[in-house]
């Protein structure tokens, strides 16, 4: 790499020169982040727009109640906490989550400036904490999808068709792709395929993570010569951790 | 490639760097407290909304540019990602806002007062 600065232009044709100066594998997971961000940016679009040319409710937030007919608030939807039934904790859980996230991320920039000082310790030591957050976050979803999938103690009543026969003034606990306690379907069908393939990035980032860690742990980057790998899966694992902030601004708080 | 390397040189810790990572930690911390400030208190609206969406680009840049080090990269880099994903934000304002908008106005969709009535069918034609 030291002869980088004296190739001349003519030899660039012949490699041996890295383009914008970042490693293959480096620029190449670059784009596959772009092209994924491009997937999650269709369905945040498809989101949005099913939501903005729905109806929605105007009126008073204390007075709110659950219908099948518009879309529902947010901060009345997501307000439970584990350990704390019957009490209103709005946003509080998905903030915990949030919080999670970010620090797992956080983790992970401490693991790659680790490798880039050559310290196989401190690399094993916050890929260990990165993997921990990422299963604590993926644990967190899995309580809050079994919650939403439940439903809460007050049925709401709509028409929906059950079975395939249509049934008028039912009462409808919790979630499935075909209607939904808390507002038109579209709202828990997209709240699955949204926040679930989220949560399926999270998850193949754990097993990359994990990968990561047993290869750092058993010293085969420190043979390598350099750390390279966790800079590459760092650039995945803050990626997931970039959607979810969208995510976050989109679903719970909008 | 894989050849032994018995004595590998663990370069010591730079504070300041360290304390960097995780001031940025910090400004996304308080960037969602914010948020979190603006849901509770004030009312639902559209510019509720794009304070949201804003905040929420402010902490995609920190990600972006601090975490995942793109601000340190060559500008060529820069552009080729940053580029792309203006088009895309463009795309998600004008089909959100314009579209979604229009749509709801064209199918005559009315939004739901609510007076703690029950629940009629806000659409007739839907």
């Amino acid at each position: 790499m030291a002869t980088t600065a004296t190739i001349s232009k003519k030899s660039l044709w012949g490699g041996g020169a890295e383009p914008f100066k970042a490693s293959y594998g480096k620029l190449m997971m670059w784009f596959f982040l772009l092209s994924d961000a491009f997937t999650f940016s269709g369905l945040l679009i498809t989101y949005a727009f099913l939501r903005w040319s729905a109806p929605q409710y105007s009126g008073d937030p204390h007075a709110f109640t659950f219908s099948t007919e518009y879309w529902p608030i947010p901060e009345k939807v997501y307000e439970a906490f584990p350990g704390f039934h019957g009490v209103e904790l709005p946003l509080v859980f998905v903030g915990l989550m949030t919080f999670i996230l970010i620090m797992s991320s956080v983790t992970m920039v401490l693991a790659v400036e680790a490798g880039h000082r050559m310290d196989k310790k401190g690399v094993v030591k916050w890929m260990l904490w990165t993997i921990i957050g990422g299963f604590a976050f993926l644990s967190c979803q899995a309580w809050e999808w079994s919650h939403f999938i439940t439903g809460t103690d007050t049925a709401t009543i709509g028409d929906v068709v059950v079975n395939g026969i249509w049934k008028e003034n039912y009462e409808i606990f919790g979630a499935n792709l075909n209607f939904n306690q808390y507002g038109p379907p579209a709202f828990a069908a997209l709240f699955f395929f949204i926040t679930g393939f989220h949560g399926f990035h999270v998850f193949s980032g754990v097993v990359l993570n994990v990968i990561i860690f047993f290869n750092a742990a058993t010293g085969l980057y420190e043979r390598r010569g350099h750390y390279e790998m966790v800079e590459k899966v760092g650039l995945y694992w803050h990626f997931v951790d970039l959607v979810w902030v969208f995510v976050f601004t989109f679903f719970y708080l909008i | 490639m894989e050849q032994a390397t018995t004595n590998v040189q663990v370069i010591p810790v730079d504070k300041a760097k360290i304390w960097g990572i995780w001031k940025v930690a910090i400004i996304l911390a308080v960037i969602t407290a914010i948020e979190y400030l603006f849901a509770f208190t004030m009312e639902a609206g559209m510019l509720r909304t794009v304070i949201f969406i804003g905040l929420t680009i402010v902490k995609a840049f920190f990600i972006v540019s601090e975490f995942m080090h793109l601000g340190h990269e060559v500008k060529g880099l820069i552009y080729s990602i940053i580029l792309p994903m203006m088009f895309i934000i463009w795309l998600i304002v004008a089909l959100v806002n314009l579209e979604g908008g229009a749509i709801k106005e064209a199918r005559g969709i009315v939004d739901y007062e609510g007076n703690g009535a029950a629940v009629e069918h806000v659409d007739e034609g839907h």
